[in-house]
């Protein structure tokens, strides 16, 4: 943990949580449209989304809707960003075969990671298991993200590689990071 | 019951006419003046769109069913000056009915959606709909709360509709019955293409 610690850093990486992290980064990146389907992990990020004038945000009945959204609203000349669960993430598989990657859509994707690290939900703990398999079979970029220090780096840079290479990203956001959704009693 | 089942097309409760969705179709590209953007649904409801005479404002799905009014929805916030319309069939429709109630929610003025209903999957061997003989897509959309919902008696009311959302105020969904006749044409399968010329039909972007 010494890079926590780290005179080396910038004021920045030290005192922002994850969350303001990923809501200053989408500013950064002109990304104004964040349709979601909520996550406990995601409630803060959600609300301060909300409360910021910056953005458009709304929350839609399934993920593969909000995929089709940002998927127009790019085409239209207003980049967008997804946010969803893991159980979410496994309802996408078509959506991203027939319309992000053949279309190629820079979708960017952020996922909060349930069904590991402390899972107590099984039928959670097994479709986590489907999300990297299908991410890697259709080749997609994606980073599991596990330390604040490096964050900032990954959402920035992925944000700005899905744009210039046209192609989908899924940001994985690992309880190591967000603390996760614990087990209470 | 019997009878229900076997002619989805003419519920006798609907006093809506049987029209044709390549004639609709066509009866609505010639009323587009002023680019109006198009999102073609999967399947014939496309096909009917690239028969009706491509224009560089119009998008075609070659999967992702159901997902028509979504990405409309998508381009209609990007662009909340240009009008918008999308066409969706009513079995592609009811995969995806949540997305009423995000649009109703949202209540883009900009946005016109058409449901081609014909009670049956056309393309997989018209196969009926589990809604074909019970459910309204007007009565659906109206309750999911977009109050500008109406089903088109004939073509005429079909065309007075379409103009009548050129200037709304409010998102409006036109619900017409068809035929269980195939597509005319056929679109040319490159998304690339497609998204690329749509982005330069929209202005997002110029010619390399």
């Amino acid at each position: 943990m010494a890079a926590a610690d780290g005179q080396n850093l910038p004021q920045s990486f030290q005192e922002k949580a994850w969350h303001e992290v990923v809501l200053q980064t989408l500013k950064r990146n002109e990304i104004r449209l964040v349709p979601y389907v909520p996550d406990r992990v995601l409630t803060t990020l959600i609300k301060n989304i909300h409360a910021d004038p910056f953005f458009t945000t709304f929350p839609t009945a399934r993920e593969e809707e909000a995929v089709g959204i940002v998927s127009g609203a790019w085409m239209g000349g207003m980049r967008g960003a997804v946010l969803m669960q893991t159980s979410g993430f496994a309802t996408l598989a078509n959506v991203l075969a027939s319309l992000a990657i053949p279309y190629q859509i820079p979708l960017i994707m952020f996922v909060s990671e349930r069904g590991t690290l402390g899972e107590f939900n099984y039928g959670q703990s097994l479709v986590c298991r489907t999300m990297r398999p299908v991410l890697n079979s259709l080749a997609m970029e994606h980073h599991t993200t596990t330390r604040l220090d490096e964050f900032e780096f990954i959402v920035d840079r992925s944000i700005k590689q899905a744009i210039t290479t046209q192609a989908p990203v899924a940001l994985i956001l690992s309880p190591l990071l967000t603390g996760g959704k614990a087990f209470e009693k | 019951m019997s009878d229900r089942m076997s002619t989805a097309t003419t519920t006798p409760a609907r006093n809506t006419k049987v029209m044709n969705r390549f004639d609709l179709t066509s009866r609505l590209v010639a009323r587009l003046k002023n680019e109006e953007a198009v999102i073609g649904g999967i399947g014939n409801t496309n096909f009917d769109l690239w028969a009706a005479g491509h224009r560089p404002q119009n998008f075609y799905m070659l999967g992702s069913m159901g997902l028509a009014f979504p990405i409309a929805l998508g381009v209609a916030l990007a662009q909340p000056t240009r009008r918008v319309f999308a066409l969706e069939g009513d079995g592609s429709l009811l995969m995806q009915l949540g997305c009423l109630s995000t649009i109703a929610t949202l209540a883009p003025k900009n946005l016109t959606m058409i449901v081609m209903d014909n009670g049956v999957y056309q393309i997989t061997g018209a196969q009926p709909t589990p809604a074909a003989t019970v459910a309204d897509v007007v009565a659906i959309a109206t309750g999911c709360g977009l109050a500008n919902s109406a089903w088109a008696a004939d073509e005429e009311d079909f065309e007075r509709l379409v103009d009548q959302s050129l200037s709304a105020s409010r998102p409006t969904l036109i619900a017409v019955r068809i035929d269980d006749k195939p597509g005319v044409g056929a679109t040319r399968r490159d998304p690339v293409q497609i998204r690329e010329r749509f982005m330069l039909g929209l202005g997002v972007r110029q010619a390399l």
